[in-house]
């Protein structure tokens, strides 16, 4: 007898689960999720982060394979939103292509049941097999949050496991639990009011000494003040900015001097001959230039991150809905946009938690006028070759304030559009329904090192993927483009003037020339298409094969610091703060909007506002200068 | 039309209540701040209010002590609300839908 059901558990132990994570927003889901599947990704902790499909799998003690689905947080499985339609669907077997999970693991923050728990309850009259997991069971028993845990299993007819997710065995006791072979289906729901339901369990299961955690409300008190909260994200921005320039400083430089010597030594051990010009001028030159800007954009992310994982974002949301609105977005729309200044991209994606549907279509449209990192890579070479390097008021670098204008006008412009487009709804009589904000504020969190850690290596690792990938081999493509044909002897001039690049800069000309743009600017816009800081990459390698002593060829700033007007420069700035320069943020605003149409009204408007911008600008420069 | 209806309804509900002593019934946006209260109706705006059905799913439901905590600093909008344990963030035209009992101090 015993060999066959030894067999048969064995077979039950290989036979992979698929579980889902199903929860409210900001009940520590996704922490929950990497500590689970070990999976490398973002922990947030504002409402509705996890916006993509997230599956990770792991190996259970028993040796059964688990698939790990982390679906997006919802408050109800009546949706209002594109995440909490998905949630919706998955829950109930309806989605078109993802299969329904064996079992669904509902996370509820176990400080927060009054919410979460109205959920639990709407999930069980599905009818599926379910296990509840008490997340931030540590939190709760700081505050005094005492749930009498067995009962509350008895009253609800479901396994619950307590969890931690910020700890390295928070999840022992959820494993264990989905180890076991059977799968618990929950019994037939009363057919009942789900708020008193849930007021029964509260009083019958859980004693809580106060609502609310009295850090939170010593901080609201300060960061949600008309005043001081105002004053205090002003301050919080312009010193993200300052530090984003003057504190990466040191390291950019350390990085620039390395990338000198290690061209000159090329230089100095390969034989001459086109190898050299092509890992020299080209890859050297060109994909070394952008690895300088990496600590910035650290720097940056690193700033969003910490804000992100501490709760301050919807709180940053809260104090500029008012104005928000007023421009014709939405206080919502600040995550997004926030985003949007480390890359647009994940700024656009983020834009599915905006349940109103022109709120998110604004928000999508202005999203690229936020300066995302890759235009400071362009920023900052123009910046440091043209705006001296001196103290304003004493204390206040005039470089570091040019760079704050910059990011300034694109915030500005970007309220200009959306309140155009306010405008024009409004004539056309589309303002009938009401826009909705409905924002929960989670309570505040200390910023977990592991976690920013986590997020901060990726960013790094995107970009060092992009240097060796996208940006690499444009260079590359560039640098052939830039040296054939091959000037015949006795042409004057330098030999790039001759080849494929230097005949297509030169026709360019005829539509930029208005704007400033010599021909080797015009040059680097065609593969700054592909990413913003290409256009230095390219500049760099460009100019490395127009200048004739090749130990200059490795300083991009000296070079056109020496060979530009200022008015050229400002009129590069000027494009750069509007063109949308990057056919990645293009397309993704295509597959969000599920429409060419949108996506060819914001590169038509935005490349519109770069010429006209830079024509004004240029202009008004030259007639000063 | 619909609201300003309802506003003139809560306006004379005001002036009764208050004449004969019992706990007034205010709008949210018209509660003061750190003021307790209990929500005593959840009013839709029309049949299927999607605004009104999501405040039920957020706890805005009958006898729920409330609490509006902060108020944005532009036009005090929107309200910050503590209901239960958990902070909302609603734009004054949601607030208006949720009625409530200030407790009387």
């Amino acid at each position: 007898m015993s060999a066959p059901a030894a067999s048969l558990s064995s077979v039950v132990a290989a036979a992979p689960l698929s579980i889902a994570l199903v929860g409210n927003p900001n009940c520590g889901k996704t922490a929950l999720f990497n500590r689970l599947t070990g999976s490398r990704q973002k922990v947030a902790n504002y409402a509705g982060v996890t916006v993509e499909r997230k599956e990770g799998r792991f190996l259970a003690p028993s040796g059964r394979l688990v698939r790990v689905l982390d679906l997006p947080g919802a408050y109800s499985l009546n949706a209002t939103s594109a995440d909490e339609a998905i949630t919706r669907d998955v829950c109930l077997g309806q989605h078109a292509v993802e299969a329904r999970p064996d079992l669904l693991v509902c996370v509820a923050d176990a400080t927060n049941l009054r919410l979460h728990l109205r959920f639990v309850l709407e999930l069980m009259r599905i009818g599926r097999p379910m296990v509840l997991a008490l997340n931030m069971s540590d939190a709760a028993a700081r505050r005094g949050i005492l749930i009498d845990r067995d009962k509350l299993s008895r009253e609800l007819g479901i396994p619950i496991v307590s969890t931690v997710a910020i700890q390295r065995d928070g999840v022992r006791d959820l494993i264990a639990q989905l180890d076991n072979a059977a799968l618990p289906t929950p019994p037939a729901p009363r057919d009942s009011n789900l708020h008193a339901d849930v007021r029964r369990l509260l009083a019958d299961c859980v004693t809580m000494p106060r609502h609310t955690a009295s850090v939170d409300d010593a901080l609201d008190r300060v960061v949600l003040h008309p005043v001081w909260g105002l004053a205090i994200l002003a301050l919080l921005m312009f010193v993200m900015f300052q530090a984003v320039f003057t504190g990466a400083r040191p390291f950019m430089d350390g990085i620039a001097s390395g990338m000198q010597m290690f061209g000159a030594w090329l230089g100095s051990a390969m034989p001459a001959g086109p190898l050299r010009s092509l890992v020299q001028d080209g890859i050297v030159a060109g994909a070394g230039t952008v690895i300088t800007f990496l600590p910035q954009i650290l720097l940056l992310f690193l700033f969003i991150l910490v804000l992100e994982e501490s709760g301050y974002l919807p709180r940053a949301a809260f104090l500029l809905d008012r104005l928000m609105v007023g421009a014709g977005l939405t206080g919502r729309s600040f995550i997004p946009l926030l985003s949007s200044f480390a890359c647009a991209i994940p700024g656009i994606m983020a834009t599915r938690t905006i349940q109103d549907r022109r709120d998110r279509l604004a928000t999508i449209l202005v999203a690229p006028l936020m300066t995302c990192s890759a235009r400071l890579p362009v920023y900052t070479l123009l910046i440091a070759a043209f705006i001296a390097d001196r103290k304003v008021w004493g204390f206040l670098s005039l470089q570091g304030l040019v760079l704050f204008a910059l990011y300034a006008a694109g915030i500005v412009s970007a309220l200009v559009v959306s309140y155009t487009m306010k405008l024009w709804r409004h004539r056309r009589g589309h303002e009938l329904e009401e826009h909705a904000l409905l924002l929960e504020l989670p309570s505040y969190r200390i910023p977990h090192v592991f976690d920013v850690a986590i997020g901060l290596w990726e960013r790094s690792w995107i970009f060092l993927r992009r240097v060796g990938t996208v940006i690499l081999s444009l260079t590359v493509v560039l640098w052939f483009l830039s040296s054939f044909p091959a000037a015949p002897a006795g042409f004057s001039g330098p030999a790039i003037d001759y080849s494929l690049a230097g005949r297509i800069g030169h026709a360019m000309q005829y539509v930029f020339a208005p704007i400033g743009f010599n021909w080797q600017i015009c040059i680097a816009l065609i593969p700054g298409l592909a990413a913003r800081e290409v256009a230095v990459s390219s500049l760099a390698t460009v100019y490395a094969l127009s200048t004739s002593a090749d130990q200059a060829a490795t300083q991009l700033q000296p070079l056109i610091a020496a060979q530009w007007p200022l008015a050229t420069a400002l009129s590069l700035l000027a494009w750069y703060v509007f063109a949308p320069q990057c056919l990645s943020t293009l397309a993704v605003i295509r597959r969000e909007t599920n429409s060419v149409k949108t996506m060819a009204i914001a590169a038509g408007y935005l490349f519109a506002l770069a010429y006209l911008a830079s024509l004004v600008t240029y202009q008004i420069a030259h007639a000063l200068a | 039309m619909r609201r300003n209806w309802h506003i003139i309804e809560i306006n004379s509900h005001l002036e009764t209540h208050f004449e004969i002593g019992f706990d007034p019934v205010y709008q949210l946006t018209d509660l003061p701040r750190n003021t307790n209260a209990t929500i005593s109706e959840v009013v839709a705006h029309s049949a299927h209010d999607p605004i009104a059905v999501r405040l039920a799913e957020l706890g805005f439901v009958q006898g729920e002590p409330v609490r509006v905590v902060a108020k944005g600093p532009v036009g005090g909008d929107p309200l910050l609300v503590q209901i239960g344990y958990t902070r909302f963030a609603l734009r004054r035209s949601e607030a208006a839908r949720v009625m409530v009992n200030a407790e009387a101090a």
